[in-house]
């Protein structure tokens, strides 16, 4: 598989101008990933340094390789907004994805009354910022009391993805065949054992998709947590990050420890699911 | 609009039941029963977005016309005044100008700049190569903003910041500020990370539209005679328009809706000059407490993003009639 835009021109003359136009611009590429990737390895790499270390060399590997740092930023708080995190990351997700779910079977395979409305109500939703509910939503969750709890951040990341979900979703279910569930309907199944038995194992890829899109939102939302949870033992990564700095500030060895511990577990599921992660992106905004 | 297809079919069977006689009716009643159960798939989506998205947005205009005294707690009704107050803020301006040399910046980078990127990684390498700088330059972007806001924040320090140590390596020693500390420099140095966090995001999605192109226009091309830079222009750039354009709005809309990074990195200083809406409806409502004129200047934003999702919806629907 060769080149689409740049492929081999025919003279030897514009040969030997190809070729050094081409290594130009891998020289650009990969000076491009250095300016992408180095600052984050720096990040992981700082966070081994000693402070003094940070501040003499900060372009040197560090002395020596011991998870000092990590242990401390561990035991600082980051266990704590981890498990937050988490807590708040998989419940979110699994709200998100059933109400999206079943939503998008009853759009597109039940004889659901006002399916027009429900569509414009449900999707429209996507056009609505989370920074202009924000005012009305503190007194509205202090007066709910879910004011500073995982319940308050749960509640609005799922409310604030069913659209995005749920328009992936029944995307998805409208490219599906029928002619597996008008035979199970033939057959005397009833609307929820098509959903369950049917429906949801075809839809796997998309969902799949949307988990992982709903895990990189919620694992890295800070508006919602930083306005909505006020102690650390609520607080998630984002938000107690800052915290973490505004109190260890000076401690820049640990802040940075603390910085890769939040980012490593999203940057791994990236490379390790790509596939319906890119398929998830490419679907949102394609469509 | 909606019910109207539905009455008309109901009205029709209604009919049909009357004069077909008793035990037709009753089956009439279990098909409306079962068309108004079916409503239940999506109950719970209506009931949470509309009770937690909806209802709150709405009610935004409400407070936005409202002062709410700090120490009673009382409401008074004001008005527009927050809306005048609004309009005569200078700090307010700064920050809509901040935000709109967000999306300036963002288009530039973020939009053109990674469709070149994207025409280079899918002109120059194999599959496995193309697949590897895209994910390579992705990366940023699956990582937390706040972790980055203060990433770069440390690399922007003047006296331990990688910044200053690369400049100082190219011999441009000048240049070394305190980036985020300098009133002209905070807010490009804010949107110099966006950039570099987020352009890998639309290169990957333009890479896909680029793979989506038909090759044989390429061949066809080349037959032709016609240069790389030539078929860049003349085929890549006009195939790829239609993710151009949604690139455009939604990156129009993220400007606007910016918050995390400069919360971050700076908090809307140093003396307010790189505050955008975002920040400042926080610094409003929620550090001086003054909910009303946050609200307002919260439907300042909502105005903004809500041109840029009627774009978005008449640009997908005119592109689908096209096609």
């Amino acid at each position: 598989m060769s080149s689409t835009t740049f492929s081999p021109p025919q003279t030897e003359h514009a040969n030997a101008w190809a070729v050094i136009a081409k290594t130009f611009l891998l020289a650009f590429l990969v000076c491009l990933g250095i300016i992408v990737l180095y600052p984050l390895f720096w990040m992981a790499l700082s966070g081994f340094k000693s402070n003094s270390q940070i501040f003499n060399q900060p372009f040197s590997f560090p002395d020596n390789w011991s998870l000092d740092n990590y242990v401390a930023a561990w035991n600082q708080g980051v266990s704590t907004f981890l498990t937050s995190s988490l807590l708040v990351t998989i419940a979110s997700t699994i709200c998100t994805i059933f109400i999206s779910a079943w939503t998008a079977f009853g759009l597109t395979r039940t004889k659901m009354p006002g399916k027009p409305l429900v569509i414009m109500f449900v999707l429209g939703g996507m056009m609505l910022s989370p920074t202009v509910a924000v005012i009305p939503l503190v007194r509205m969750l202090q007066s709910l009391g879910l004011y500073n709890t995982h319940w308050a951040l749960i509640i609005l990341y799922t409310a604030f993805r069913v659209p995005f979900t749920t328009f992936l979703i029944r995307a998805y279910m409208l490219e599906l065949p029928r002619d597996l569930d008008e035979a199970a309907m033939m057959d005397g199944a009833t609307e929820g054992q098509i959903f369950r038995k049917i429906m949801l194992p075809l839809c796997q890829p998309i969902i799949v998709s949307c988990v992982i899109l709903h895990i990189l939102f919620s694992w890295n939302e800070y508006l919602f947590a930083m306005i909505f949870t006020s102690d650390v033992s609520v607080q998630t990564l984002p938000v107690g990050l800052t915290s973490l700095m505004a109190k260890h500030g000076t401690n820049y060895a640990q802040v940075f420890a603390a910085m890769t511990i939040s980012a490593l577990p999203i940057v791994i599921i990236f490379f390790v699911m790509q596939r319906y992660f890119i398929r998830g992106l490419t679907e949102g905004i394609g469509k | 609009m909606t019910p109207f297809p539905e009455n008309i079919e109901s009205g029709a069977l209604g009919y049909g039941a009357a004069t077909r006689g008793l035990p037709e009716a009753e089956s009439t009643f279990h098909f409306y029963m079962g068309k108004i159960l079916s409503l239940r798939w999506a109950l719970l989506a209506l009931i949470v977005v509309g009770w937690f998205v909806y209802f709150p947005i709405i009610d935004n205009f409400r407070v936005s016309t409202t002062n709410q005294d700090i120490f009673t707690g009382e409401l008074t009704n004001v008005g527009f005044a927050n809306y005048t107050r609004l309009f005569h803020d200078p700090v307010v301006w700064q920050a809509l100008w901040n935000n709109c040399l967000y999306a300036i910046l963002s288009i530039v980078f973020q939009v053109f700049g990674a469709f070149m990127v994207a025409a280079l990684i899918e002109g120059l390498g194999s599959v496995r190569w193309r697949n590897f700088w895209r994910a390579i330059y992705f990366v940023p972007s699956a990582i937390s903003t706040t972790v980055t806001g203060l990433l770069f924040y440390f690399i922007y320090q003047p006296d331990l910041g990688l910044l200053d140590g690369a400049l100082k390596f190219l011999g441009l020693e000048q240049l070394s500020i305190p980036w985020l500390g300098n009133e002209h420099t905070a807010i490009y140095a804010i949107i110099a990370m966006s950039q570099w966090q987020g352009f890998g995001y639309s290169t990957l999605l333009f890479t896909i539209a680029i793979q989506k192109i038909p090759k044989e226009l390429y061949d066809a091309a080349i037959m032709d005679g016609a240069g790389p830079l030539r078929r860049l222009f003349k085929i890549t750039l006009p195939m790829t328009r239609e993710m151009t354009g949604l690139m455009t709005i939604v990156t129009i809309t993220g400007a606007f809706q910016v918050f995390n990074e400069v919360m971050v990195m700076t908090a809307g200083g140093p003396n307010n000059s790189s505050q955008v809406l975002g920040t400042w409806l926080y610094q409003q409502g929620f550090i001086q407490n003054d909910f009303g004129y946050g609200a307002a200047i919260a439907v300042v934003i909502f105005v903004v993003t809500m041109i840029c999702g009627a774009a978005q919806l008449w640009y997908t629907k005119s592109r689908r009639v096209q096609s």
